[in-house]
């Protein structure tokens, strides 16, 4: 390919030998050409960014770098000595150890196991449990993560999980260190702390290779960027000398006003929004033992209303009452004017509420069907199975959410599993919208997803609201809640401690009220 | 020609047939006039093939309802004993009644059969959706209790039937096609329609894929592995009855022994997952197919008793390697090399 005319960044002081040099790299799917001569390199030391939109190809370099898939076209160097991975282990063996995005790990194992597994200390022939767990526990520490080794790791939180994931690959006496969207669902005080980590290892001489979506992150911690479009090379970069701007031009190709324009019309459709409609869903009381103590919360027809809080805030919690995930252990809810009693999702969408879970690969998407099936799936569950929706009509909607939300795919038939991410999340949101919810609970929606995918799906949630619906809207990103709700309602400690319009209120405002009350430092770990 | 051999390799069904094929043509080769099926004196269709569809008839009855349950992620191993209450309860109904003969009292008994078939997977499917225990485990238990109900049915004794009626479920003909094999069509075409033509099948392969996901969307799951369950052993009843009215006899120890190992293996050659999810009803046939051939082969070439059981794990084990996903994954690349020397010469052209 071209690849001598694109950017490439000069080399760190000293000009050390690159660990990691991937020249022209071709990787091709069915349908699907996922890297084009891709040329990559990582120096000792250093953290390298990979960055661009969802389907650029940013997980199938990493893939294609560890083994999982073998390059078509292409070389790869470790060292300067040429080298072909047959698979992860191999990679995992000559020193590259990897996180992956999803957390991959065993929850019915303990803690230990999990760090440990397959490399646990033996001793006359059996395993070593003392010491694996001792060792657990040291590696652990390293990460300041105070935690039983002998617990279940499903007992703890998706944060802590995802920091036992990469306690487990720092074990591995690693020279090149992966993490794909390590911070995807770890709170600021945990992103500080995992930084921490990340610049020790880089110190030591360890080649970081991160991906993630918040670019304040990226800034943060990286020294050089490689940006990735549609699978081809757009350039390799150091961080101090690229703007922000030209970071995001350069990954989605072209100039990105709609957030402006977003910003316009949110507050153009307050006026209509704020009128004392009859609220489309109110909740008195309602809580649930060991997960949300009571709150009360109304949502009028075509209001968003943000949830704010931190991980584990309890966010998702009501959410998941509402949706009728989980249900209620007191309190009322009325859906315009009528009491209703929620246990199953079932009834949630008969009444058209959609909760669209933040767990999309194990809550959402029914990954061996194809995208049309996923996309009918709730329309289809609610009519019943012996009302079955007309193939025309079928292909029809998937059709029309393929094109208005711009969802990748080579087309209806392909299995939602071969979809990237940020794709996988537009058929999810195409499920709900296809019952023409009155309520779409939308729970992380833009989490590990590209700015143009996010921006799309925030224009969604804005035109969406403007047409009537009614959308609860949860995001870490507190920029974005501020963006788009026109309520918001703050969390702190699984308790509601705020509700208040979205009027004059800033992300310094926000963050003060979600720390308000607590230790000073709460605020002070949070990046803005 | 060849874009056809690709696309053709690339069908998971591919191997099942092709191995049906193989045996098929040992077959031929071994007994000159296999293929041959006549009419004989009474009007009936005669012949090894028609052998083959009606003893692989009761095999494939149950493989329907299998497939449909390991589609959800489940199994039954309790098909062959309900082959067998199925059976005692039919011939008791039958022997205790002053018309064994009559038309009336074989509908009572058949009925009744299926009645309890169909309570006894509602059993099933109470253990599996209700309490949530492991379909392996919960048709486990009706797996050995089974033949304990059947015998108490029995009392311990092999219930000989003379019955007309009752005997032309397992070896009449109508208009010269053996019963057995039009019972079996008309459940496997039933199942198809009802799972394919409605969204039953979409709503037992989400169920399948991703239990929670499919709660999320809607999807009433308990609804469903009661239908899968309970439709499952009313197969096995069915079933059942044509391998009891084919002997005669009702054998509480041995009717449909070892069935649902032949109908779990008829569902993983036909290529459906034990995993749950995507699932045909098309390879299930095949399988069945495979698996009844096989025996049939056995007897044609003139393999020895003693050998049986080895030469049947031989084919068994290459069809299985044929459908491993490594095995595929090989054909894969080697598909995609003769499709890109195809293309190439063509884009050259276009330019």
């Amino acid at each position: 390919m071209a690849s001598a005319l694109q950017t490439r960044a000069p080399a760190p002081p000293g000009n050390p030998d690159p660990v990691i040099d991937m020249t022209g790299i071709s990787i091709t799917f069915p349908g699907v050409k996922a890297l084009d001569g891709v040329d990559f390199r990582m120096f000792p030391g250093e953290v390298h960014s990979l960055m661009g939109e969802n389907g650029a190809g940013k997980s199938t370099l990493i893939k294609a770098l560890t083994g999982v898939y073998s390059i078509d076209a292409g070389t790869i160097a470790m060292q300067g000595r040429q080298v072909t991975f047959s698979g992860p282990a191999q990679a995992q063996a000559a020193g590259i150890a990897t996180v992956y995005q999803e957390v991959n790990l065993l929850g019915n194992l303990t803690v230990a196991e999990n760090v440990m597994l397959g490399r646990e200390p033996h001793r006359l022939g059996g395993i070593n449990w003392r010491a694996t767990r001792r060792r657990a526990k040291e590696i652990l520490q390293r990460l300041h993560l105070d935690i039983d080794p002998n617990s279940l790791l499903n007992s703890h939180s998706l944060a802590v999980q995802q920091l036992v994931a990469i306690a487990r690959a720092l074990d591995v006496d690693a020279s090149v260190l992966i993490l794909d969207e390590p911070t995807s669902s770890l709170d600021a005080e945990e992103v500080a702390e995992l930084f921490r980590v990340i610049r020790d290892l880089a110190d030591a001489g360890v080649a970081i290779l991160f991906v993630s979506h918040f670019l304040d992150q990226v800034y943060e911690i990286s020294d050089r960027l490689t940006v990735l479009r549609n699978g081809r090379l757009v350039g390799e970069y150091l961080t101090d000398e690229l703007l922000r701007i030209d970071l995001v031009q350069a990954m989605i190709g072209k100039e990105l006003s709609t957030l402006e324009d977003l910003e316009n019309r949110k507050r153009s459709s307050e006026a209509g929004g704020a009128s004392s409609v009859p609220a489309f869903l109110s909740a008195h009381g309602i809580a649930r033992k060991g997960a949300v103590a009571p709150i009360d919360l109304t949502i009028a027809p075509g209001e968003v209303v943000g949830l704010a809080g931190l991980l584990g805030s309890g966010r998702t919690e009501i959410a998941r009452l509402l949706g009728g995930i989980d249900h209620c252990d007191a309190g009322t809810i009325q859906v315009n004017g009528k009491p209703l009693k929620l246990r199953t999702p079932r009834q949630a969408i008969a009444h058209r509420i959609a909760y669209s879970s933040e767990n999309r690969r194990s809550e959402g998407i029914v990954d061996e069907l194809s995208v049309r099936d996923n996309i009918i799936l709730a329309l289809q569950a609610d009519r019943g199975w012996f009302r079955p929706i007309p193939k025309r009509r079928q292909d029809e909607l998937a059709q029309s959410y393929i094109d208005t939300l711009s969802i990748r795919t080579p087309d209806a038939d392909a299995l939602v599993r071969n979809l990237s991410g940020g794709n996988q999340q537009k058929v999810l949101l195409a499920r709900w919208l296809a019952i023409a919810p009155r309520l779409l609970i939308l729970d992380e929606p833009t989490r590990g997803i590209d700015v143009g995918a996010k921006a799309e799906i925030q224009k969604l949630v804005v035109s969406l609201a403007e047409n009537g619906m009614s959308v609860l809207f949860i995001s870490a990103e507190l920029e974005e809640v501020l963006r788009l709700s026109h309520r918001i309602i703050v969390l702190r400690d699984r308790r509601m401690v705020a509700d208040l319009p979205n009027e004059n209120l800033d992300l310094d405002a926000l963050l003060a009220l979600i720390a308000e009350g607590s230790e000073a430092d709460e605020q002070a770990g949070v990046t803005s | 020609m060849s874009g056809f051999f690709t696309r053709a390799l690339s069908n998971r069904l591919f191997w099942p047939v092709v191995m049906l094929v193989a045996l098929l043509v040992v077959n031929a080769v071994a007994v000159p006039g296999f293929f041959s099926i006549t009419i004989n004196a009474d009007g009936h269709l005669f012949g090894s093939l028609i052998d083959i569809l009606r003893n692989g008839a009761p095999t494939l009855i149950i493989a329907v309802g299998m497939t449909l349950v390991i589609a959800t992620r489940g199994i039954d191993l309790s098909v062959g004993a309900i082959c067998a209450i199925a059976g005692a309860v039919a011939c008791s109904i039958i022997l205790d009644s002053p018309d064994p003969g009559g038309l009336w009292t074989v509908t009572v008994a058949v009925a009744t059969a299926l009645a309890l078939s169909l309570v006894l997977g509602l059993w099933n499917g109470f253990l599996v959706a209700v309490l949530g225990i492991q379909p392996i485990i919960a048709t486990l238990v009706l797996m050995t209790a089974g033949r304990g109900i059947a015998m108490l049915i029995t009392e311990g004794q092999i219930l000989t039937v003379e019955s007309a009626p009752f005997k032309f479920l397992g070896s009449g003909f109508i208009v010269g096609i053996p019963v057995a094999v039009i019972i079996g069509a008309v459940l496997f075409s039933l199942a198809a329609l009802l799972t394919r033509r409605t969204a039953l099948g979409l709503l037992i392969e989400s169920v399948g894929i991703n239990p929670e996901a499919s709660r999320q969307a809607g999807v009433r799951a308990r609804g469903l592995l009661f239908t899968v369950y309970g439709f499952c052993a009313l197969a096995a009843g069915i079933a059942g009855l044509i391998l009891t009215a084919n002997q005669t006899a009702a054998d509480a120890n041995n009717t449909g022994l070892f069935i649902e190992l032949d109908a779990i293996l008829a569902v993983v050659i036909g290529g459906t997952s034990l995993n749950g999810g995507r699932y045909s009803l098309v390879g299930t046939l095949v399988g069945a197919l495979v698996i009844q051939t096989l025996v049939t082969t056995v007897y044609t070439v003139g393999i020895p008793p003693i050998a049986t059981m080895v030469f049947k794990a031989a084919v068994v084990t290459a069809v299985c390697l044929l459908q491993s996903p490594t095995t595929n994954a090989a054909f894969a690349r080697w598909r995609d090399k003769l499709a890109a020397g195809r293309r190439v010469p063509a884009e050259a052209v276009a330019k």
